[in-house]
């Protein structure tokens, strides 16, 4: 009974929030819509970066790459030149096709480990951005090309088309790119949760804490070193996608090495190996330079944009913020937000906080998440396993 | 010929710059295994502390402060942050790894404010100046690239070979449980590696912005990161190999960017990315870089 009654009341929060967010576009204007559309694309990309970096303890700095695969593969795809494909099938192998250049870097991927690969990966960025520069005739060079909108089924993800008022509220590009941001947000997260409470997240965690235990264990290494590249690189493809359709033009500058930087940040802010936390650190990262733009005028030590070198602009200042609380919260809560707000709820309720290793901190939702937590081991969940065996992997 | 003749000079004093900074990542990989990515932020501190200090010191004084300041930070952002980090999990390393991240968007943030749009000068006393060896023409620049990178490079080789200080890093980096207990302090061995790294970079900035580069820029920083590709190739604990792989990447850079012409169906500009497509090969042949120890897995 108290079973059923836990699982409503956990639904029941998870259906007002999706409630809440359904409701936003009547009340929001253009600008916070567009920010909430810049970070459920940037949450989709760091679910996946999550799945990698958090689960798999694989660090991935060519997260930019797949992200300009699928927003270039759209643009392609769907656009002229180009096969001219309907958008909604360009969408969808746009996604394949970010996937399919994941599999082509797997003999890297699926061999070489940890932290090495975050280097190996460099290469896609610089190679990538090179192609992106040069490939004038598919990509357009260093000015891009615009983005063809989204159709299906004579439905425009546009301000094109049948104007379409909803309660009295003008639904325009922004408003329907919501829901469609929201719809993909929903399938990111159902499908990232999925995997990383199955078998292949076991998997995976069990392959980060112990190479040789995993592989003991019945685990084909590279195979799910490889396959966890792979799906990332898919949810990066998705992101890209969304990110062109928000942008509405895709330029090879933006795919930069900052960017996979970035996308690192969110993960490690919002709490290693969590589906929640990596979303909650997509938000911030995004969202922190797009609002200290805006409201630059009224904040102390912050100069408006081009008042003059030297001055700090809103963008350095939040590059400033976040690169900081990269290096504050592996200091003080190697869990990152979701650790935090785990173990904010469990004061709340009462409990006493729990003792011992951060990652474990014990709550309904982040205690399975967070139990899978750590990228390279962010949190300490190692006493479980033998230490000794695993200091000595380490040594050089 | 002459046209062979250079690309293998401006290879040479090219990967002479780059294993001045994969020695510093080497160095660094060896003490604390940690992968530093602030390496390009060190670097452009190093750059810049010279650019603003040389009018008043002359160059040669600014150089040296600039290369104790910067072998200072690094030291500093060791014992100060990553030290702190990770307590005694064993995976430490790799969590200082991301804090490298952290300090280096903030530091790289920071310096390139500072920098602005500019292209400073460092005040060096090359100039623009070139030397005639035989049959090719090569900027006096590019010489002392050579030569300081080699003198510094064996200073560093015969501190690792020659020192107590060199025989405790070695020893920690074979086993840093056994050489603690040997009476080796792990924490001021380590620190003492950052501090070399650093001066390195400082250094390396001074070669990375001379003739012919225009100035220091803002992105100087990232052309540490084609040190990474070098460091990787030798198999990163590897100080040889990290030499090794600094001569293969300029010697890539320097050529692809000579034949240029002959290769417009890579793309301009290609010789700038080359190192990394070189060590996109050489990992996939060798995932474990071309001097690591082979056979070793480590359980």
């Amino acid at each position: 009974m108290s079973d059923l009654r836990s699982l409503v009341r956990r639904r029941g929060s998870l259906l007002l929030s999706a409630l809440l967010l359904c409701a936003l576009p009547f009340y929001l204007d253009a600008f916070w819509l567009r920010i909430g559309l810049f970070s459920m694309a940037a949450a989709i990309g760091a679910v996946g970066l999550g799945l990698l970096s958090g689960t798999a303890g694989q660090l991935s700095l060519g997260h930019a790459f797949f992200l300009a695969t699928g927003a270039y593969g759209y643009v392609w795809l769907a656009g002229e030149p180009g096969p001219g494909l309907p958008p909604a099938v360009a969408a969808v192998l746009a996604v394949l096709l970010a996937g399919a250049a994941g599999g082509l870097f797997s003999p890297v991927a699926g061999r070489v480990k940890g932290i090495y690969l975050g280097v190996a990966t460099l290469a896609l960025v610089f190679l990538g951005h090179h192609v992106l520069l040069t490939a004038d005739s598919v990509t357009g060079g260093f000015n891009g090309r615009s983005v063809p909108p989204l159709e299906a089924g004579g439905f425009a993800f546009a301000d094109s088309g049948p104007r379409l008022t909803v309660l009295g509220v003008p639904f325009g590009a922004e408003e329907r790119l919501w829901y469609l941001g929201l719809a993909l947000f929903a399938l990111t997260c159902f499908t990232a949760r999925g995997l990383l409470r199955g078998r292949p997240g076991r998997a995976l965690a069990a392959l980060r804490d112990s190479e040789t235990a995993a592989s003991v264990m019945g685990v084909h290494v590279a195979r799910y070193r490889s396959a966890a590249f792979v799906v990332s690189s898919m949810y990066a493809g998705l992101a890209g996608v969304l990110l062109a359709l928000s942008f509405r033009r895709v330029v090879p500058d933006y795919f930069s090495l900052a960017l996979s930087v970035d996308y690192l940040a969110m993960i490690v802010i919002g709490g290693l190996g969590s589906v929640a936390g990596a979303s909650a650190g997509a938000v911030f990262v995004t969202a922190l330079p797009l609002l200290m733009t805006r409201y630059a005028d009224q904040l102390p030590l912050v100069a408006t944009p081009g008042s003059g070198d030297g001055a700090i602009g809103p963008t350095e200042a939040s590059r400033y913020l976040y690169g900081a609380a990269i290096v504050v919260i592996l200091l003080r809560a190697p869990d990152g937000l979701s650790g935090l707000a785990g173990r904010a709820r469990a004061r709340l309720r009462r409990r006493p906080p729990v003792t011992g290793p951060p990652g474990a901190a014990s709550d309904s939702e982040s205690s399975e998440e967070s139990g899978a937590s750590g990228a390279s081991g962010a949190s300490d969940d190692s006493d479980d396993s033998d230490p000794s065996a695993r200091a000595k992997e380490h040594t050089p | 010929m002459s046209g062979f003749l250079d690309n293998l000079l401006n290879g040479l004093a090219l990967g002479a710059v780059y294993a001045l900074i994969a020695l510093g990542f080497v160095t660094i990989f060896k003490a604390s295994g940690v992968l530093n990515f602030a390496h390009g932020s060190l670097l452009l501190l190093g750059g810049y502390l010279v650019a603003v200090l040389h009018d008043d010191l002359g160059f040669a004084g600014a150089l040296a402060l600039a290369v104790l300041a910067t072998g200072a930070v690094a030291g500093l952002l060791d014992r100060l942050v990553l030290q702190r980090v990770g307590g005694h999990d064993p995976h430490a390393a790799h969590v200082q790894t991301i804090v490298t991240i952290g300090i280096d968007i903030v530091l790289v943030t920071d310096l390139a404010r500072r920098v602005g749009g500019d292209l400073l000068p460092l005040g060096d006393p090359w100039g623009d100046a070139v030397s005639d060896l035989g049959p090719v023409t090569v900027a006096d620049s590019r010489l002392a690239a050579i030569l300081v990178s080699a003198a510094a490079i064996g200073g560093a080789f015969a501190l690792f070979r020659f020192t107590a200080w060199g025989l405790s890093l070695r020893a920690a980096a074979e086993d840093a449980e056994a050489a603690a207990l040997m009476g080796v302090r792990l924490t001021r061995v380590r620190t003492a590696a950052w501090c070399l790294a650093g001066g390195l970079a400082a250094l390396a900035a001074v070669f990375l912005v001379a003739f012919p580069a225009p100035g220091l820029e803002r992105t100087t920083g990232q052309i540490a990161l084609k040190a990474f590709p070098a460091a990787i190739l030798g198999g990163m604990a590897s100080p040889v190999g990290a030499l090794v792989g600094s001569l293969l990447i300029g010697l890539t850079e320097a050529f692809v960017a000579g034949y240029q012409s002959d290769l417009h169906v890579l793309g301009e500009g290609f010789g700038d990315v080359a190192p990394y497509a070189v060590m996109v090969l050489v990992l996939l042949v060798r995932p474990a870089g071309l001097f690591a120890a082979r056979g070793a897995a480590r359980v």
